[in-house]
């Protein structure tokens, strides 16, 4: 088979069916929308720098938050995730390509037409959505600017090209390995994306039927959400968090797998445990579907449900505790040596697990009455989603990116973007624990003086953790245009299919299927 | 290897269950409302007329019943109960009022919806007739008196003494919509 490159100009980009160019579109569009998510958050965090009133009106911080929350989850963490799967599934299963690969164009391609619906929302009379990235009816139905209607197509749009994507992804893996690869063989990241599009699946069409009752209660005059006609604003609480609280292991789980295929690399030990590691992630998929509501303690439900909640909630920590063994005991007595995607994995291991911690004192029913809607639910989830999905990301660019372009980063760059950020993200997120803990409200673009200390600090490390990722577009650029050679291997005999290929990557791998001891 | 049968087939499923998931999204709201039916949950209470069957009223034991009248956001109609409190034994039909009035300079709809706490009360708290079955249209500066019967199930849990019936009265005259109009009564 005659090796045939990729088609010149525009037309490349536009028309592509190849994995690692759609992967390689998804990954760029996802780091333009960290950065315009980062701007968003930046705005907030310069308002809350000092008390008062400064720079923003409260309806414009309003859709501030709104739109940060939006962008980062589902412009920024999914897109990048699908990116990566698009990049490494194949090529880890040992695939010439996607099992849908004009379908996969399509995916991506319709995802920059739903992010343009949804900021152009901020130029509208009105304003952008303003209801906080959870759109609690009646504030995103009775209440909601006029731009609703095109945040409900822009969710519509994204869930599809989600729903594509992950139909893509279990097609592949279900059908396209290589002979031998049997499924207790495959990688933890292809194991976890595995599990995440089954996720996706089921609860994307949830979504998608949340956005569409709004949909129907604002321009048709039903009343699902509206309880003068009958309907029950709680009602969407539960359908929205239905899909929102396995959309967050959606944003996690693949980052388990990116992390357990990089440490055993840098420990220079077979991961420990790998049945269990993927039973666990397993357990967390099915427990994910039944723990909604405690996102809703506060809500008036009766002793029983909370209960439930409470307990079902905190079972989740033991696969998740089995997990960070696992990682812990393949680093313990390695011969570790420290390259920036094994510093992001270590730092992911110990801030996601911090980040664990804050989430199993949120899920004590009780004492979640205090927290609810305060600062401490936000340092929670940044907890979680910056070093635990934001870092997994990186380390997986850093690992990945010289079998991608043929290039070595430059080690010592690296090193420092990751100092940057680590330092950036414990000053901006550490102390929101403590302002939380005192009662500070989020959503809020003013706060009680007693606040202002640790807020100063927040938007100090905020603005340090901001800039450190333009360092980073830096780093990647450079890496693509040029620097040390990287050979075949990248690493010290790191296992998996993906470094049997020659760096940088063909256009076209695996065309004829590898064997598979 | 690649076989493109397979690949179609598992298309074919995973299709289904998005499709199945959609359905399901909606069916979460029948599943609800039948949730809160048979546990009483969020203090529903029955959205139609009660007939009750045998008039058998305990003597032996008297319960508190309290009475709430909130106005939703932008609601300007004045809106109270004639009675705020009452001991009532439990089988007995009991007749009260509650008070609207329409301040505005224009005709106006509205909807009651009743609430009862402690949620546990609520399938044990039987409405016989009820301005909250209807809509309530008064004209400009018009007042009414809205009546409620009610009777208390018997079988209402011992440990529950007091039972507090609230009602929260929305703007419906544009279909809910909060409007220009609205927020200018206001």
């Amino acid at each position: 088979m005659g090796d045939h490159g990729p088609a010149q100009g525009f037309g490349r980009w536009l028309f592509t069916t190849n994995h690692k160019d759609i992967g390689s579109m998804y990954l760029w569009f996802s780091f333009a929308m960290f950065l315009m998510g980062g701007v968003f958050a930046l705005v907030i965090r310069a308002e809350l720098f000092q008390p008062g009133l400064q720079l923003v009106e409260p309806e414009f911080f309003n859709q501030m938050t709104t739109m940060h929350g939006l962008v980062m989850v589902f412009g920024a963490v999914m897109p990048a995730f699908v990116g990566l799967a698009n990049w490494l599934i194949p090529m880890m299963v040992g695939a010439p390509d996607m099992a849908l690969p004009r379908m996969n164009n399509w995916s991506f391609w319709i995802l920059p037409f739903a992010f343009a619906l949804l900021t152009s929302t901020l130029f509208m009379e009105g304003g952008g959505p303003n209801f906080g990235w959870t759109f609690y009816a009646p504030l995103s139905t009775t209440y909601a600017p006029p731009s609703v209607t095109y945040f409900i197509f822009a969710v519509h749009i994204m869930g599809a090209s989600s729903i594509m994507g992950s139909i893509n992804i279990i097609a592949t893996i279900l059908n396209m390995r290589a002979p031998g690869m049997t499924l207790m063989k495959m990688p933890l990241f292809v194991w976890t994306w595995l599990i995440t599009a089954y996720l996706l699946i089921a609860v994307m069409p949830v979504l998608a039927g949340c956005v569409t009752m709004m949909l129907m209660d604002i321009h048709f005059g039903t009343s699902f959400f509206n309880a003068a006609g009958g309907g029950d604003p709680v009602l969407f609480q539960h359908v929205f968090w239905f899909f929102g609280h396995p959309e967050v292991y959606i944003m996690i789980l693949p980052a388990f797998g990116i992390v357990s295929a990089i440490i055993p690399t840098f420990a220079r030990k077979p991961l420990f445990g790998y049945a269990s590691m993927v039973y666990a992630t397993a357990s967390i998929a099915f427990l994910s579907f039944i723990v909604w509501a405690h996102h809703m303690f506060t809500v008036g439900m009766p002793i029983a449900g909370e209960l439930f909640f409470m307990y079902a909630t905190m079972l989740i920590a033991v696969p998740t505790g089995v997990k960070v063994f696992n990682w812990i005991t393949t680093m313990f007595r390695g011969s570790m040596s420290f390259e920036t995607p094994m510093l992001f994995s270590i730092a992911f291991v110990i801030l996601f697990t911090i980040g664990g911690f804050s989430g199993l004192m949120l899920a004590i029913a009780p004492a979640d009455f205090q927290y609810h809607d305060t600062y401490f639910v936000v340092a929670h989830f940044h907890y979680v989603l910056v070093p635990g999905a934001i870092f997994s990301i990186f380390a997986a660019v850093y690992y990945w990116l010289p079998k991608w372009c043929g290039n070595m980063y430059d080690e010592r760059l690296g090193k420092a973007h990751f100092w940057l950020s680590f330092v950036g993200l414990n000053v901006t997120f550490f102390p929101m624990h403590f302002v939380g803990l005192a009662g500070m409200p989020r959503r809020i673009p003013d706060y009680a003086l007693q606040f202002a200390d640790f807020n100063q600090i927040a938007s100090m490390g905020a603005f340090l953790f901001g800039f450190s990722q333009v360092f980073f577009l830096f780093i990647v650029i450079k890496t693509i245009r040029g620097g040390k050679q990287a050979t075949d291997e990248v690493w010290e005999s790191p296992e998996g299919l993906e470094w049997t290929i020659p760096s940088p990557a063909p256009y076209h791998t695996f065309t004829t299927p590898p064997a598979v001891k | 290897m690649k076989s493109s049968a397979s690949i179609k087939s598992i298309v074919i499923r995973l299709l289904l269950v998005t499709v199945g998931m959609f359905g399901f999204g909606f069916a979460l709201v029948p599943l609800y409302d039948m949730f809160c039916d048979i546990t009483g949950l969020n203090g529903k209470t029955n959205a139609e007329a009660f007939i009750p069957l045998a008039d058998l009223i305990d003597t032996s034991r008297e319960v508190t019943v309290q009475f709430v009248a909130t106005n939703n956001d932008y609601m300007p109609w004045e809106f109270k109960p004639q009675v705020f409190k009452m001991k009532v034994h439990p089988g007995e039909e009991i007749e009260t009022t509650f008070y609207a009035k329409n301040p505005s300079s224009k005709a106006m709809m509205a909807q009651a919806i009743p609430s009862v706490s402690p949620s546990r009360a609520a399938s044990y708290f039987l409405k016989t007739e009820c301005f909250c079955f209807n809509q309530q249209q008064l004209a400009a500066g018009e007042a009414i008196d809205m009546p409620l019967k009610f009777i208390v199930d018997r079988d209402l849990p011992g440990n529950v003494s007091t039972i507090t019936l609230s009602y929260t009265l929305f703007d419906i005259t544009n279909g809910g919509a909060i409007t220009g109009d609205s927020l200018a009564i206001r």
